[in-house]
């Protein structure tokens, strides 16, 4: 921004200036006709009213899971045995590629909800395997903890766990 | 072969006939009164009072015959519409039993209803419905202001405008005279009667109380996005007539050196 | 394309891709340096609005078809999804619903500008010809759009205009099954309609730049209807047109936008919000209003072959226009005849087109006979023989002439 070469503008007349504001103008017009062009494509009314489900946990007993289907995908629900939240909580967190404990991954120490997709490349693990008898994903040999963190293998995250709240004693909603 | 082009004649003769006359017979039906929507005009909107209400009319009085089949309970609680709290909506999709399944077992099970789910028909399919009803199937609401011309006026005036047949016009039984029914008679009785409920509000339920609710709530119901849609129009107008202005003086000034 | 090109590549890129794919010289020769005449009055806007409404159908229907079913369980519901869950999707829906109807306005403006100036004349004719397949394509690709959301309407319009092909002798019956895919308008129906309302509008696109290509060789006819004679009779395409067109086309969407927010389903059939039921016809079966003309000319005839030979005839009697109309003058400015003629002509399709929506019996249909043999006398009779007995006033030397000294003003 020197001055000595900078060539003497001309004072913008009434013209520019009218041909700026229309420009400008049709610009905002493209640009709020666009918006609902893309947002066409975002989830519309009726399936984000699908977008949270409530879970009945009673009739599911100490080391017993399920698998229920969440926006469109599986979420695994499982009630673990002491010895399995003892297992989770004696890991430290020098063993974890992604370290995270397990207190931080449960609302109830009992209760382990996460969505089951391979934070690798999307597969949907096997319960109760693997070397740390957790979860295993048979694609491309990820392992498991009993916390659903990863241990072993190409994922480099931890199971994700959806929000979540209990909404009764044996009650979930989930999303 | 000469049989079948023969039948296609006559069909198609049927057919355009058909097409023609009932113009006429829809001639003789007498032309609803404009009513003073709160809904008309550019800037229309819902009076939300009145769509509560209407709402209360729809489901007392109206929902053991016809369904609201494009309607979920959510919608009660969407901008623009009765807005309802979502607990409200709650609470009164809770009232609606609806069947789901398979459970893990492979049954259907029935379970309260809930918001996403839509408003209950009151027959299990349209051939009930005939049985119920003479034989004349009850038409779904969700869209009646938008599939018969003359819209909420039209749906007023058939409410509120039974009498008795004039002198002359035989009714059979299970038909009632009503002026504004095309050919002007109807398989429904007048279904409104004074008091027939008892609105939380404490407005009076006279006929014409209730009959402009509920035509407001089928408005609503036929055309959920409408204050949407002429919030949106507002502004689209002002845009556009600015934006023609300013196209209007480029243009004078890129034309003039070519007068 | 009449002269050099201007096109001087302004870079190494644009040099670049100038010796290998010329397409910017293309785009530069025909839309911004592309010599107009300078005396075009606001008629010929509507090229421009044209083709913005053809682009704004097709956006509009590749996004409604990425949540429509076609399919007779599901049409309507999955329409009533887009109006009431789908984001934006009511404006989406009305912009492309009423949208149809503005694409025939336009149209129909377009094609009566021609009328008048004589654009249809040598030697434009193809020009005129491939316009009228665009427009014939265009009542194609509206009749089945409209089959799509499976309301009454869309059921028994359908079942109406695919029974005329049973009209044809010996195989009119097996044409309409083969039409329909069964016995009557059905799924299998529904389906090839949805695939070919998709296909048509870029077969239209396809001819739209044949119909520009057609225009760009002699290029544009013009109020006076002379000849472009040199550089002082025009000016380049961009930025006197573009603005100009830009102007009439905001003009446009201002009634467009009414339409859409206002008044969405006025120019539609309240019987299309009834789902479609093959066991009870609706008491009144019209058309879209922009098929109106031909189908009171259908219905002027008592028989049903008569009626659906005259129905299209009077729309391809509209390739012979170029021959039919022998003056050797275009514009209807200097052939005060046929102004006349031309007023009487317009009022006849009005007149057809009100009594399309009426029931044909009684008054009407005597009418819509003298509105039919009027129609054709127009194109078969009177523009041939006014061509002979007409005595056109004095055409101007030049374009230049005709603007400068007399009308200061060139837009009028």
């Amino acid at each position: 921004m020197t001055d000595a070469h900078t060539p003497v503008t001309e004072e913008p007349n009434r013209r520019d200036f009218l041909y700026l504001a229309t420009g400008a103008f049709a610009a905002i017009g493209a640009a709020n006709i666009v918006w609902p062009l893309i947002d066409q494509m975002n989830p519309d009314a009726s399936v984000k009213a699908l977008s949270s489900i409530e879970v009945d946990l009673s009739a599911i007993e100490s080391g017993q899971s399920i698998t229920v289907t969440w926006r469109g995908k599986p979420v695994f629900i499982r009630r673990r045995t002491q010895a399995e939240v003892g297992d989770a909580r004696e890991v430290s967190f020098a063993d974890l590629p992604d370290p995270e404990s397990d207190a931080d991954r449960v609302v109830k120490d009992e209760w382990l909800i996460m969505v089951g997709i391979c934070t690798h490349l999307g597969c949907v693990p096997l319960g109760q395997a693997g070397d740390f008898n957790g979860w295993f994903c048979p694609c491309h040999g990820s392992h498991y903890d009993t916390s659903g963190r990863i241990r072993k293998g190409p994922a480099p995250k931890n199971l994700e766990i959806p929000p979540y709240d209990f909404v009764g004693d044996t009650r979930i909603k989930i999303g | 072969m000469k049989n079948l082009t023969l039948k296609t004649l006559a069909a198609s003769a049927v057919l355009v006939a058909g097409l023609l006359s009932p113009a006429h017979a829809a001639g003789d039906a007498k032309h609803p009164e404009a009513m003073d929507w709160s809904f008309n005009g550019p800037t229309g909107t819902f009076d939300r009072n009145a769509l509560r209400r209407g709402f209360q009319v729809y489901k007392e009085v109206c929902a053991s015959c016809h369904g609201l089949s494009q309607v979920s309970f959510r919608n009660l609680s969407q901008d623009g519409g009765p807005e309802f709290s979502e607990a409200e909506v709650k609470a009164i999709a809770a009232e609606y039993t609806v069947e789901d399944g398979p459970d893990s077992y492979g049954d259907m099970f029935e379970r309260p209803a809930l918001p996403k789910d839509r408003f209950v028909e009151p027959y299990p399919n349209e051939n009930a419905g005939r049985a119920a009803n003479g034989g004349a199937y009850p038409p779904d609401l969700s869209l009646i202001t938008k599939a018969r011309s003359g819209g909420a006026d039209y749906i007023h005036a058939l409410l509120t405008g039974y009498s008795e047949a004039p002198e002359g016009v035989e009714m059979r039984p299970g038909l009632y005279y009503n002026p504004y029914m095309p050919g002007g008679k109807i398989a429904m009785p007048s279904p409104l009667l004074e008091d027939i409920i008892e609105y939380g509000d404490g407005t009076p339920a006279t006929i014409e109380q209730m009959s402009s609710d509920v035509v407001q709530f089928l408005t609503w119901a036929a055309e959920p996005e409408l204050e949407a849609r002429k919030r949106t129009g507002i502004m689209v107008l002002i845009y556009l007539t600015i934006f023609a202005g300013l196209m209007y003086f480029s243009m004078r000034k890129i034309w003039a050196d070519q007068h | 394309m009449s002269g050099e090109s201007t096109y001087n590549p302004s870079n190494g890129v644009s040099k670049w891709l100038d010796s290998r794919l010329p397409i910017l010289r293309l785009a530069h020769d025909s839309f911004v340096d592309y010599p107009t005449p300078k005396n075009l009055n606001y008629w010929w806007t509507f090229g421009g609005i044209l083709s913005f409404c053809l682009v704004t159908q097709i956006i509009t229907g590749i996004i409604l078809a990425m949540h429509y079913t076609p399919h007779v369980d599901f049409a309507f519901n999955s329409v009533e999804h887009i109006m009431r869950d789908v984001n934006y999707g009511w404006m989406l829906r009305y912009i492309h619903a009423n949208g149809a109807s503005m694409f025939f306005i336009a149209v129909y403006i377009h094609m009566f500008r021609g009328m008048y100036y004589g654009s249809y004349k040598a030697p434009r004719e193809v020009l005129w010809i491939l316009g009228v397949i665009i427009y014939i394509l265009m009542m194609a690709a509206a009749f089945m759009g409209y089959v799509l959301p499976w309301g009454q309407m869309s059921l028994w319009g359908a079942t109406v205009i695919t029974n005329l092909f049973g009209a044809i002798p010996l195989v009119g019956e097996n044409i309409a099954i083969w039409l329909w895919g069964g016995f009557s308008v059905d799924n299998p129906t529904l389906n090839r309609f949805f695939s070919l309302h998709y296909l048509i509008p870029f077969l239209i696109a396809g001819v739209v730049v044949l119909h520009i290509w057609a225009l760009h060789v002699p290029g544009n006819n013009n109020p006076v209807g002379i000849s472009v004679k040199g550089k002082q009779d025009t000016v380049p395409f961009h930025p006197y047109y573009t603005v100009k067109d830009g102007f009439a086309l905001t003009l446009f969407l201002i009634l467009f936008s009414y339409f859409i927010f206002f008044a969405p389903n006025v120019l539609g059939h309240a019987d299309n919000y009834i789902p479609a039921n093959p066991l009870v016809t609706p008491a009144h079966i019209v058309p879209e209003w922009y098929l109106l003309p031909f189908y009171a000319i259908l219905r002027a005839v008592p028989d049903k072959l008569g009626g659906v030979v005259l129905m299209f005839g009077a729309i391809f009697v509209m390739f012979l226009l170029p021959w039919l109309d022998t003056s050797k003058v275009r514009s209807a400015r200097y052939r005060p005849l046929f102004r006349q003629f031309y007023v009487l002509f317009i009022l006849d399709c009005l007149l057809l087109g009100y009594l399309g929506a009426q029931p044909a019996e009684g008054v009407y249909i005597v009418l819509a006979r003298v509105g039919t043999v009027y129609y054709f006398a127009h194109f078969l009779l009177i523009l041939p023989i006014l061509g002979l007995v007409e005595k056109p006033k004095e055409v101007p030397e030049s374009i230049s002439e005709s603007v400068l000294p007399a009308a200061p003003q060139a837009a009028e």
